[in-house]
């Protein structure tokens, strides 16, 4: 089952990356691709394949990782399967933090992540603090409504900044509102690959806290878990792989939620390889919903954010029912 | 030779409590013995557990594991020195039994070294022992409560520790499986484990413990061996409730029969009159 569960998910997602490299305004052949991709053929082909639709499969397969991992740990530390930054305020915190770094002029490999990250952060930390004064973080509604009311806020605050930032220093506030991986070059690959490295890296070292944590405080406060810091410490890893996505791809809703549960149905459940399953999984399908995205009405590109969430909103509805059911 | 488990003057004021919720509380279980713990409710028991967790810090007073203070040692050591199976504890995603079972290891790794040359042996012995061997691929969420209180032992016993502390375990259990957890439990005290029973029980109590620690408003009302504590005049104090004491026919243990509300006009009368 679980050997079966990675040959489909790798195969989806090489599957995924290649459509994301031929289709486009341009349709390509897979030779063409391969020749492209050795520098061969004609220029524009080589320019296109290179320069435009490589990154831009990269910039998507990254962030649909790091929505993916995010999701699994915000969920593991939770203990909560609807727990993911876009819907718990955390991913607008970010939007909020990036904006304001753009708006102020900040250096966009350094001051715009972090300042995304500090917005996530404070976002996440927000979150948890409403929904422990209205009566503890376990309830996932406290939490649901929580994130709601940060991410309107975050919202807000986004549209304040635009109003008062000059034009030319900020692209559009639709792009991070809805999310787009529109315009990726090599350069925002790399740091956002730095970021995923990190962040991504730490969870997996952190998989068995996750474990752990997952039976419940005192569970994992007898199997020798610092609760409060191992939770802390793999909430923040989660934020600032949500908050990088971001500051790269603004905002793309749902993948956190959908991937870890397509993985754990497969069988996958302990958190070291869970963590590599949601991203392989969330890389296929970002990639895919990008594909989507700039293919269903050509010129015309859809959101990224708005595929995402056009799948998203069914299966969290779903979840949201059996969750009902079950209590 | 120390105690499994000591707790001297241990006090524990909850954060913004008003009060302390543990007044000074001061007893030993021994290995190879069942000490319980028992009293009524919001008499600090549990608190007793969460402050072994050190899910609450202590206000005074210490506890220690084979005669090592608790502030001296890791986390991650006192798991491995005593397995604590808390009152409440639920997987909040599905696994498989044998999973679960496995995480009893965690103790035993770290971060930087995943290497456990005794786990698979470790848990092997302990899905023995509380014999849970013919359900290890059945998910945690499809157990029946007796089975899933067997299978968090079996995870607690895997810690490889020498003392069990269980923190009502047989809550919600019919007695044909709650019977069976306590025999378990006086089994694995035969074998030379310390046993730390916090329950309600107070009949099986009586003839299954060795040591008996009865708590009341955060303090040791009474300690010692069932006979001696469970007499009718400490328990209905405490319990504020009458109660007679009879004799259990099989093993003389003493066997607690609360009277019914009436019977407590009747008791209280003559007093009044």
């Amino acid at each position: 089952m679980r050997v079966r569960f990675w040959v489909i998910a790798l195969l989806a997602l090489a599957a995924a990356a290649i459509l994301g490299v031929a289709l486009g305004a341009v349709r390509l052949s897979p030779a063409a691709i391969w020749a492209a991709l050795l520098g061969h053929g004609d220029s524009t082909t080589v320019a296109i394949v290179q320069r435009i639709r490589l990154p831009r499969v990269a910039l998507s397969a990254l962030a649909g990782a790091a929505l993916g991992m995010s999701g699994a740990a915000m969920q593991g530390t939770l203990r909560n399967g609807l727990a993911e930054p876009y819907l718990l305020g955390v991913s607008g915190g970010a939007a909020v933090g990036a904006v304001a770094a753009i708006a102020l002029g900040l250096n966009v490999v350094l001051g715009v992540p972090l300042a995304a990250f500090a917005g996530a952060a404070g976002a996440a930390a927000l979150v948890l603090a409403i929904a422990r004064v209205a009566g503890g973080r376990a309830d996932v509604r406290l939490l649901l409504m929580a994130g709601v009311v940060v991410g309107a806020f975050a919202n807000a605050a986004i549209m304040v900044v635009y109003a008062t930032a000059p034009p030319e220093t900020v692209r559009g506030a639709l792009w991070w509102m809805m999310g787009s991986a529109d315009g990726a070059d090599w350069r925002r690959v790399g740091w956002l690959a730095a970021y995923v490295a990190i962040g991504g890296g730490a969870l997996v070292l952190w998989a068995r806290d996750l474990d752990a944590l997952a039976l419940g405080d005192d569970g994992a406060a007898a199997l020798g878990v610092d609760v409060e810091r191992a939770s802390r410490r793999a909430y923040l890893a989660a934020a600032l792989l949500a908050a990088a996505t971001v500051a790269a791809a603004g905002l793309v809703g749902f993948v956190g939620l959908v991937v870890p549960h397509i993985v754990r149905a497969a069988g996958v459940r302990q958190h070291r390889t869970l963590l590599w399953g949601t991203a392989v999984v969330g890389a296929a399908l970002v990639i895919s919903a990008d594909v989507v995205a700039r293919t269903i009405r050509p010129p015309a590109e859809l959101p990224l954010g708005a595929v995402t969430a056009l799948l998203g909103v069914p299966f969290f509805l779903f979840q949201l029912r059996r969750l009902a059911v079950r209590s | 030779m120390s105690a499994a488990i000591e707790f001297q003057d241990v006090r524990v004021r909850y954060p913004g409590g008003p009060a302390l919720a543990v007044a000074g509380v001061t007893f030993a279980a021994q290995s190879g013995t069942v000490t319980a713990v028992t009293g009524p409710n919001g008499s600090g028991k549990s608190t007793l557990v969460k402050a072994l967790l050190r899910r609450v810090p202590l206000a005074g007073g210490s506890i220690a594991i084979e005669g090592v203070a608790l502030g001296q040692i890791s986390l991650r050591e006192a798991a491995r020195r005593a397995a604590v199976v808390p009152q409440r504890e639920e997987p909040a995603f599905p696994m498989t039994v044998r999973e679960y079972v496995a995480l009893g290891r965690f103790p035993h790794t770290s971060v930087w070294s995943t290497s456990d040359p005794d786990g698979d042996r470790a848990v092997a012995a302990a899905v023995e022992r509380a014999g849970v061997g013919g359900f290890l691929e059945r998910h945690t969420d499809a157990l029946s409560g007796g089975e899933w209180q067997r299978v968090r032992i079996a995870r607690a016993l895997a810690q490889g520790g020498r003392l069990l502390v269980l923190d009502e375990p047989t809550t919600f259990l019919d007695m044909g499986h709650e019977m069976a957890v306590f025999e378990l439990l006086a089994e694995l005290a035969r074998d030379g484990m310390g046993v730390l029973l916090i329950t309600h029980q107070l009949n099986l109590v009586a003839r299954f413990a060795h040591h008996v620690v009865l708590l009341h408003g955060g303090t040791v009302a009474a300690q010692g061996p069932p006979a001696a504590v469970m007499t009718g005049g400490i328990l209905e104090r405490v319990y504020d409730w009458p109660l007679v004491v009879a004799r259990d026919p099989a093993v003389g243990a003493p066997m607690l029969i609360p009277l019914r509300a009436p019977a407590r006009i009747t008791v209280h009368r003559p007093m009044e009159t």
